[in-house]
């Protein structure tokens, strides 16, 4: 789980340019939308392509994203569960 | 109408250089335009994280425009009235082929939205309204090049119809490797008169 949570940080901040931010910035439990990484609905989008190229998830429901886009633990718990790849 | 108007500013981002006004404010040995971009844009100390989001046109025409108008002293808390008038050759085509790669195959078919929403070249003006709430008239026009005609008639039309206080002009293109920004203020401010061969004379310097 632990080396998910990695893959998944370092993931995030490439794909999302997110381009003065490093690894060690993102706490597991912090929020990525809102107050916390202020990623916008663009990157909810890139992430949702994400799980389905990297992980074969794909999310028919935009609203499951909320939940699972909350953080990059509720990300990591929902991969580890549902990943076909 | 007789109204004169006056070239205020203008910068220039090409050949790895970066030009205000004439002055070259930043240049770089030959590197990949990218990592030149980025160098110029933090040469500028513009705390602005949402740059290293837009496709490459887009930092090309921000920058430019981002160092034209920080001198102008506009209050960040109020609308702008300066219209933008951009134009170029190649349109979106340096994304529009990033994306079609994106979807060229079906057994990789990952399209990113991140590249989608920039397929179109007027996104840029998109991205310089929204840092300096310009809520105003703004056109991206295709040319085979650079037309000093349209842009002044264009232009001075706004102006005249206060449609716009200023315009925000240029020229903005990017396909691959190749680039070249030529940005111009027009307002009554300003030392230089706002004709066409000024404006010629301008780009070709």
């Amino acid at each position: 789980m632990e080396a998910l949570k990695q893959e998944l940080k370092e993931n995030i901040i490439e794909q999302l340019n997110l381009e003065d931010m490093t690894v060690e910035d993102i706490a597991d439990d912090d929020m990525l939308f809102g107050d916390g990484l202020a990623l916008d609905s663009i990157d909810a989008l890139e992430l949702i392509v994400m799980l389905d190229k990297n992980y074969g998830i794909k999310l028919t429901d935009p609203k499951e994203g909320r939940a699972i886009f909350e953080s990059i633990n509720t990300m990591a718990a929902y991969i580890t569960e549902h990943r076909a790849k | 109408m007789n109204t004169s108007y006056n070239i205020s500013s203008y910068c220039r981002i090409k050949n790895h250089q970066v030009s205000l006004n004439g002055t070259v404010i930043f240049s770089e040995e030959p590197s990949s335009f990218p990592e030149f971009i980025k160098a110029a844009y933090k040469a500028q100390n513009t705390n602005y994280p949402k740059f290293f989001k837009m496709d490459n046109l887009s930092k090309l025409a921000f920058l430019a425009a981002d160092i034209l108008l920080k001198n102008e002293s506009l209050d960040s808390e109020m609308e702008n009235n300066i219209a933008l008038v951009f134009s170029n050759k190649a349109s979106s085509l340096d994304t529009d082929v990033l994306h079609q790669k994106a979807i060229q195959h079906k057994d990789t078919y990952f399209p990113s939205p991140a590249v989608f929403v920039y397929t179109l070249p007027n996104i840029c003006l998109g991205e310089i309204s929204i840092k300096y709430k310009l809520y105003t008239e703004n056109s991206f026009f295709i040319f085979e090049r650079f037309n000093a005609d349209h842009l002044f008639a264009y232009s001075n039309s706004l102006l005249d119809t206060n449609k716009a206080e200023s315009v925000l002009c240029g020229w903005v293109e990017l396909e691959g490797e190749n680039y070249e920004a030529f940005l111009y203020l027009i307002s009554k401010e300003g030392n230089i008169e706002h004709n066409k061969q000024n404006i010629i004379t301008l780009y070709n310097t």
